[in-house]
């Protein structure tokens, strides 16, 4: 299992790639904002992809819509994690097609349950 | 000259004006004419003049005070709210690195203190229930006396370790000297800009200009999807969902 964590800060990223290691996912990969993720991808062979939404550069909906036009990429399973928390920006997101939504500040509990609930549709 | 006396002297100009125009002395009444003018001018410069000064006055005691030895060498580096901004940035991230740092440290300490008891434990109830032979109670009591001193050193590094987390959370004093006087910048900022808006107006009423305010109003519609950040007031708003379980409630009527 290969995840791609995309964050503008080097601390989130760090506390995410921290709760995966608990939760058994040791190979995990960074990118600090959508276009760097995006070749990144492209590139490699990625089975998850967690992202922020508010980030410079290319932003997390962008990069989430970006993977859902590409050939190879569209069923990637993406989980945002994000302090946006507007009703209308999760509706975006549900519609450009996330695979789960997680408002910070969260809980290694709130973030496992969403993980293993990506996982457990994706075997369905 | 205060307010109060321009606006007497307003007063006994006009008043002056009018009896030189009954009396048909238009040389004088001229003359009057134009000290009004003059009047009027000089509150308004006065008015700017006062505002350019104070602003500038804002603006100048932003330098952090370095009357603190502690900080001046750090502090007199920085010359403006950005730079200070970036300050508590770094100074939050090098914060949080050095605590994840600790609890990345500490965490296999005590899962192998943990482990270790663990074990030490079911050995200890086999004793308890007397399954043990003589030859594997002395196994026993060494591996017991091996546990105390590495229980000691542990939890000496894990004590040390917490001491350490405590001690990086002194960003919060530092940072927070920092951002109360970028809030107190902007507070000034704030007022001095209300006061320009006040005078503007009063320029405005005084020369009788009436501005297109249709343009500035659609600023404030702002893109819905937009991101925004951290939002500090949910339980103030309608269009924010205020945790977790409203994100879940949200997307299962979604059909998610």
């Amino acid at each position: 299992m290969k995840i791609l964590i995309v964050d503008d800060f080097s601390t989130m990223r760090r506390i995410i790639k921290n709760l995966l290691r608990d939760l058994g996912f040791t190979n995990t990969q960074e990118a600090d904002d959508g276009s760097s993720a995006l070749p990144l991808l492209k590139s490699s062979d990625f089975d998850f992809l967690i992202t922020d939404w508010n980030m410079p550069g290319m932003t997390g909906i962008d990069l989430l819509k970006a993977v859902r036009a590409d050939d190879k990429l569209q069923s990637l399973p993406v989980l945002m994690v994000t302090a946006e928390a507007k009703r209308e920006q999760i509706i975006e997101a549900a519609q450009a097609g996330v695979n789960g939504y997680v408002v910070k500040p969260f809980t290694a509990q709130a973030l496992k349950e969403k993980i293993e609930k990506i996982f457990e549709r994706v075997d369905a | 000259m205060t307010e109060q006396a321009h606006q007497d002297n307003l007063v006994e100009y006009a008043k002056t004006l009018v009896e030189q125009l009954e009396s048909g002395d238009a040389k004088e009444a001229m003359r009057t004419i134009s000290s009004l003018h003059n009047q009027r001018d000089q509150v308004l410069f006065q008015e700017v003049g006062k505002l350019t000064r104070s602003l500038h006055e804002s603006i100048k005691n932003f330098a952090i005070d370095t009357s603190n030895s502690e900080m001046r060498e750090e502090m007199s580096r920085m010359q403006d709210a950005s730079d200070r901004l970036s300050y508590v940035i770094e100074k939050t991230e090098t914060a949080a690195n050095k605590t994840m740092d600790m609890v990345e440290n500490t965490m296999p300490v005590s899962a192998h203190l943990r482990e270790t008891a663990s074990n030490l434990k079911s050995e200890w109830d086999r004793l308890m229930r007397r399954e043990m032979t003589a030859d594997e109670f002395r196994q026993l009591t060494k591996k017991i006396d091996g546990f105390l001193c590495t229980a000691v050193d542990e939890s000496t590094r894990i004590d040390s370790n917490l001491s350490n987390i405590m001690l990086a959370q002194d960003y919060q004093d530092l940072t927070g000297q920092v951002i109360k006087r970028v809030i107190q910048l902007v507070k000034e900022v704030e007022d001095n800009l209300v006061n320009l808006v006040t005078m503007a107006s009063t320029i405005d009423q005084i020369t009788g200009l009436k501005h297109d305010i249709s343009q500035t109003q659609n600023k404030s519609e702002e893109d819905p999807i937009g991101p925004e950040g951290p939002i500090i007031n949910p339980e103030a708003r309608e269009d924010v969902v205020s945790n977790q379980d409203d994100v879940d409630a949200l997307l299962s009527s979604l059909g998610f």
